[in-house]
């Protein structure tokens, strides 16, 4: 059966910065660092560019605006004007509370999705779940997971690498469960 | 200054956020274990209790309402916005303070707030909930509700938008919305940690479902702390509109009293302090119950008076003004308006707000108090009595006596109103304990950040 990758545990956030750096010198692609919290330093650790979020999100913003502007434009214009006082049917002072909220809710809704989508979840199934240890890590642990698709995976050669550079529980994932 | 004073100042302020020996082990056990007790303790099933029979209450309640009509209330002509009105905005005040912790305080790194920021936007979430209920219950026929939406319909018809209360509903809706976001996303990394810590395989089910299978990777925190960050950036700007438009229902109209332009602060700043009032009350009585007094410290609680003594001040500053400026226009119906407040029919409770709102939080300059937890508990509940009867003073006197003494009326609550206020306590209640039993009630992501160890730089110098 296919194997899905290698997991190592280290001890600590330094720890795992500093095999973060080693597994990205030694030109690993297909890797991941574990932690129960964001660890600062690790994006850089890591090689990682930054997270094109922004961009979901500011494009989900103009288009909430544009819509909320829109929408009121188009129905003090020429759906349903309404006379109210004499007052402007394109009064947009007043137009722009509700264009805010919209900009506001759209941009909300553009980073939650938008950090799904980015992040491969919901994913209820996983490989890295067949390991019991490896669920300490959302507790107090901190895992290494370097993949087999990697171009430099070589299993032997992988698991000397993460115990030379201090890993602990090393183990091999399945791609798929076994009872 | 120099690194090892940095550095020791850093060690000092984590040991008054969160005391004793900890590791991230023991918060995982600490705040993990509350969910996962086999029975609630006494005085969670006595709380429950009570919050079910007041939903009760409070479905009669509404049933009558919905048969009847609104006639069943206190309110007339002239006092057309009465209770209804008054807990709409009290609620939506008390909502403020979710979002003010987690947004305003994370985007100023003020990281005592990761002890108190799921707690303060659970509560937020009940509170809009009750808040929402009025505005829909007191337009009569409700099942008309809908109206409010723009949406097509038989009547090719659209609401007007150029009334603040319309821009009312966009912005609670919104907020309401966006603090449902805020408070799930916040949670995913902690659902995670209780489905691995589920003995059963409906717990883990269950959890894991809702933690969408989140595996704590850097490649997903990457996405994640941008996704928080930027959250947070959009909720502060948000928040602080709400209570502005709120206020607007009032500040647009001609009556005297209402037609101010201090009204969109006065409104934040008067929410917020509500708010926080609310929080302390509830923070207080969890660290009591279930044994918390190293994770919400004396330290959280000085903390929180502070930013009382601040808002209820900047609300003080308000009331004074107001009357200033009532003075100052020459305007004689506004001027009226305010002398009517303070020594009219209803003085007692214009002097009960600024018992509660101005000369109580006074008490916050000196550490004594901030600190003396019976005090704190008495003055949190006082804050939103105090904050409650703001509301009442705007509402009922300002409508009681405008323009024409010939239509001058006074205003009492029926039966009616108070069953309602009361069932809206039971809807609040049981979410708020329901999220106690099944939902960890302090972010552990967040509170093991505030440890020295989960700095990669820790030990290293």
């Amino acid at each position: 059966m296919k194997t899905y990758g290698i997991i190592a545990k280290f001890d600590d956030p330094s720890a795992l910065v500093h095999a973060a750096e080693q597994i990205k010198d030694a030109g690993f692609k297909n890797f991941d660092c574990h932690s129960p919290f964001p660890v600062h330093g690790l994006d850089d650790a890591m090689g990682l560019k930054r997270s094109k979020l922004g961009y979901v999100i500011g494009v989900c913003g103009l288009i909430g605006a544009l819509f909320g502007f829109g929408l009121q434009t188009w129905v003090h214009l020429s759906e349903y004007p309404m006379n109210i006082s004499g007052k402007p049917f394109f009064a947009y002072p007043a137009y722009f509370i509700i264009t805010f909220e919209l900009m506001v809710l759209f941009s909300a809704f553009g980073a939650v999705f938008g950090m799904m989508y980015f992040n491969k979840i919901p994913r209820l199934h996983h490989p890295l779940f067949y390991s019991e240890k490896f669920s300490s890590v959302t507790s107090d642990a901190f895992y290494v997971s370097i993949e087999s698709s990697d171009p430099k995976y070589d299993e032997k050669e992988v698991e000397d690498f993460l115990k030379k550079i201090g890993g602990k529980d090393i183990e091999i994932l399945k791609d798929e469960y076994e009872e | 200054m120099s690194e090892a004073v940095i550095k020791s100042r850093a060690q000092k302020n984590s040991e008054e956020l969160l005391l004793g020996d900890q590791t991230f082990t023991t918060i995982t056990n600490d705040i993990s274990g509350i969910p996962e007790q086999k029975k609630a303790p006494i005085q969670w099933k006595l709380a429950f209790a009570l919050a079910l029979s007041l939903v009760s209450v409070f479905v009669g309640a509404l049933g009558y309402l919905i048969w009847e009509g609104v006639g069943i209330w206190g309110v007339n002509a002239p006092i057309g916005w009465g209770w209804a009105i008054i807990n709409f905005v009290w609620w939506v005040g008390i909502g403020h303070a979710g979002t003010l912790i987690s947004a305003i305080l994370h985007l100023f790194r003020q990281n005592w707030r990761n002890s108190i920021n799921r707690f303060a936007e659970t509560m937020t979430l009940f509170a809009v909930i009750c808040a929402l209920i009025f505005p829909g219950i007191h337009i009569g026929r409700i099942w008309l509700a809908y109206w409010f939406f723009p949406v097509p319909n038989q009547m090719a018809m659209w609401p007007n938008f150029r009334s603040p209360l319309i821009w009312d509903f966009f912005a609670v809706f919104t907020y309401f919305t966006v603090s449902l976001l805020f408070w799930y996303t916040g949670l995913i990394p902690d659902l995670a940690t209780l489905r691995d810590r589920a003995k059963t395989k409906l717990r883990k089910k269950i959890y894991g479902f809702f933690a969408l299978g989140w595996r704590g990777g850097n490649r997903q925190w990457q996405h994640y702390e941008l996704a928080y960050l930027v959250l947070a950036g959009i909720a502060t700007p948000l928040v602080l509109s709400v209570h502005s438009v709120v206020s607007s229902d009032f500040a647009v109209s001609i009556i005297p009293g209402w037609h101010t332009t201090i009204f969109p602060p006065y409104f934040v700043a008067g929410a917020i302090y509500s708010g926080f009032g609310m929080v302390m009350t509830l923070v207080i009585a969890a660290r009591s119950i279930y044994n918390l007094k190293h994770i919400f410290t004396i330290s959280h609680l000085d903390k929180m008076a502070q930013i009382m003594l601040l808002t209820g001040s900047i609300v003080g500053y308000s009331y004074v003004m107001e009357f200033f400026i009532a003075w100052y226009s020459g305007n004689p119906y506004e001027s009226y308006a305010f002398i009517n407040r303070a020594l009219g029919p209803y003085w007692w409770a214009y002097w009960t707000m600024i018992s509660c709102n101005v000369i109580l939080p006074q008490f916050f300059w000196f550490k004594r108090f901030r600190t003396h937890v019976p005090f704190l508990f008495i003055a949190s509940i006082l804050v939103n009595i105090g904050m409650w009867f703001e509301r009442f003073v705007i509402v009922v006197i300002s409508l009681h006596r405008d323009y024409m003494p010939s239509a001058w009326a006074m205003y009492s609550p029926t039966i009616w109103d108070i069953a309602i206020y009361l069932g809206t306590f039971g809807i609040f209640f049981t979410g708020f304990l329901l999220f106690l039993r099944f939902l960890p009630m302090v972010s552990m992501t967040e509170i093991k950040l505030v440890l020295p160890e989960s700095n990669p730089q820790h030990g290293d110098h």
